[in-house]
């Protein structure tokens, strides 16, 4: 049996004395799609951070496929495939579109160390770049900053940025926080499409999405896993409802 | 074009359009102007018109160049510096030890030396500066220089001390141009090694390690999330600066034919940073803008008061930079989009 493509061992970290990852365990098959729910300050975010390297655990361990990276930097675990999303937009706002994603895949394949040739000359960059908003339906916007861009879209720059990196794990951070429902689909569905070899962990508010999207699920609180299950057996769970659902609905819609 | 890659076949030609477009975009964003000819034609132009300033002339192309140098790492890279005037320093005494002590006198090779030496303190200080950022950095960089003028004040055996060193001067230029009262080969050979600088700092600030500077100072939490070297990006660019701004010291020593403590001052360091507030940080053309006006508006204000000029300077900087906050005006002020060349950032 292959090791898990994202596993996560004893995980903790504090800052000071709040504790906001408390013994996390969670494995990720290649290819899961797996959600990460809780209530706000549950320690979600923490949890991509401590799994990107943003942030340093204080005790415990991140393994990609087998592989232990907990003590390798933010751009060594970049380079051996792990890419996110933020829940606030991370772009380069005064960039155009282009260039954003442009940047991804220089950085990804070096070709940003090249000082003497024109960014102009790097075809191939160009043309990759350009794929990847092609197929999130944003080569209209290629030559705009982003900044003039409509939020909705530009969390679409946002993912073409992670998609890019051609990441083994992509780790959405509320991938569709702050877009108007109205376009909120168009995220929903590029991400419902995401290439099956992807191990994806997603960090989600909307209980229709997790539901849908989903084929496990963790619940987080205060730092520290409460369950993790299938969708149906997280919607029947009754801590679940009480600390989470409960507060937004009556559990699965339809 | 590539609209085979459309998975719809309506549209299709739209979308190939649209690929087009913005492969242009960056295709042809660096090729050269006929605008940008025209700092060139000025400088030239300035040559004959002002027969009887090439001295003032010269010095100006040498703020220039270390505006250009500060501009690569402050405008594109997004580094705040008060210790510029360090690898400025460097250089200068660089090119000025090579004359006095080592007894060699060619002035280009000479400018390769101080360049080389400047490279050299600028990566071995950026390395460990450019961890930080904002507040400690300026303070880290101002510190940097202040040390590198007490050194020069402590061995002042080998660098004369606050006296400095005198009778630098160098051998004609290229075994054949000897220099005027007048400064006007110092002024041709300034011009002639700013051209160089200018096009080598066009070509890094377009290149994709130029774009990922910009990607630094736009947004540095997600260069880091992008797996950059963030870190060596910086130490690569601000060598470079360093280099550029060892050759303007170099210029600054062999036109003057002394170099002091003087030029570690903290006052160079501001007032490069000056230069380049005025003319506008991030479009390559705000150093030439910027020390025309502060050189000329010094010159023309120490006439009218020896000891005050400064206050002149003081408030235009200030109008610019409170005006420069103003949206309205900041559109004005940066004439980079509004002129049909170059500038993007």
């Amino acid at each position: 049996m292959s090791a898990p493509a994202l596993e996560i061992r004893n995980l903790y970290k504090s800052f000071g004395a709040i504790q906001v990852a408390n013994d996390i365990n969670l494995a990720l098959p290649r290819g899961a799609r797996h959600a990460l729910i809780g209530p706000n300050g549950a320690g979600k975010t923490t949890l991509v951070n401590l799994i990107t390297g943003r942030v340093r655990a204080s005790a415990g361990k991140v393994l990609l496929d087998g592989e232990e990276i907990t003590s390798m930097s933010q751009a060594g675990r970049t380079r051996r495939g792990i890419a996110r999303t933020f829940q606030v937009n991370q772009l380069f706002r005064n960039l155009t579109v282009l260039e954003n994603v442009y940047l991804a895949i220089g950085e990804r394949t070096r070709v940003c160390n090249r000082l003497w040739r024109s960014a102009g000359s790097e075809t191939a960059v160009i043309d990759e770049a350009l794929d990847h908003l092609q197929s999130l339906e944003l080569v209209t916007d290629a030559r705009r900053p982003v900044r003039e861009l409509p939020y909705g879209r530009q969390r679409l720059v946002e993912i073409a940025i992670a998609l890019a990196q051609r990441p083994r794990v992509l780790l959405l951070d509320e991938p569709a926080a702050g877009v108007p429902s109205s376009e909120n689909h168009l995220i929903l569905d590029v991400v419902s499409q995401l290439d099956p070899n992807i191990t994806v962990l997603i960090i989600e508010h909307d209980m229709d999405v997790v539901f849908r999207f989903a084929s496990r699920i963790t619940v987080l609180v205060a730092g520290a896993v409460l369950t993790e299950g299938a969708p149906d057996e997280i919607a029947a769970d009754e801590r679940v409802r009480s600390v989470y659902l409960g507060e937004r609905r009556e559990g699965r819609r339809g | 074009m590539d609209a085979s890659k459309s998975s719809l076949p309506a549209g299709v030609g739209a979308v190939a359009a649209d690929r087009a477009r913005a492969v242009d975009f960056l295709t042809r964003r660096d090729r050269f102007r006929a605008a940008e000819a025209l700092p060139w034609l000025l400088a030239i132009a300035a040559y004959f018109i002002f027969p009887d300033q090439m001295i003032l002339g010269g010095q100006t192309l040498i703020m220039i160049l270390f505006a250009l140098s500060l501009d690569l790492i402050l405008g594109f890279a997004g580094i705040v510096t008060l210790g510029h005037a360090a690898y400025f320093g460097v250089g200068a005494y660089g090119a000025a030890l090579l004359i006095t002590d080592l007894g060699w006198n060619e002035p280009l090779s000479g400018l390769a030396c101080a360049a080389i030496v400047a490279a050299i303190a600028g990566f071995l200080s950026g390395w460990l500066l450019l961890r930080y950022r904002g507040l400690a950095l300026l303070v880290l960089t101002l510190s940097t220089t202040i040390m590198l003028q007490q050194l020069g004040n402590l061995f002042r055996d080998f660098t004369g001390g606050y006296d400095g060193i005198p009778g630098v001067t160098i051998a004609p230029l290229f075994g054949h141009f000897d220099y005027d009262l007048y400064g006007h080969t110092y002024y041709l050979y300034c011009l002639g090694v700013l051209l160089i600088a200018f096009y080598v700092v066009r070509r890094i600030v377009y290149s994709p390690f130029g774009e990922a500077l910009v990607g630094i100072r736009e947004n540095v939490a997600r260069m880091h999330a992008l797996g950059s070297p963030v870190h060596w990006r910086l130490v690569v660019a601000y060598t470079i600066s360093a280099a550029l701004a060892g050759v303007a010291g170099a210029l600054f020593a062999q036109t003057n034919t002394l170099v002091q403590l003087g030029v570690f001052d903290f006052d160079q360091s501001a007032a490069v940073l000056m230069m380049l507030i005025l003319g506008g940080a991030g479009w390559l053309y705000g150093g030439f803008v910027g020390a025309v006006l502060y050189m000329v508006l010094q010159n023309e204000l120490a006439k009218i008061s020896p000891e005050f000029w400064q206050f002149g300077i003081g408030l235009l900087l200030i109008v610019v930079v409170l005006l420069g906050r103003h949206r309205v005006f900041a559109r004005l002020v940066n004439i980079g989009r509004l002129l049909p060349w170059g500038v993007r950032r």
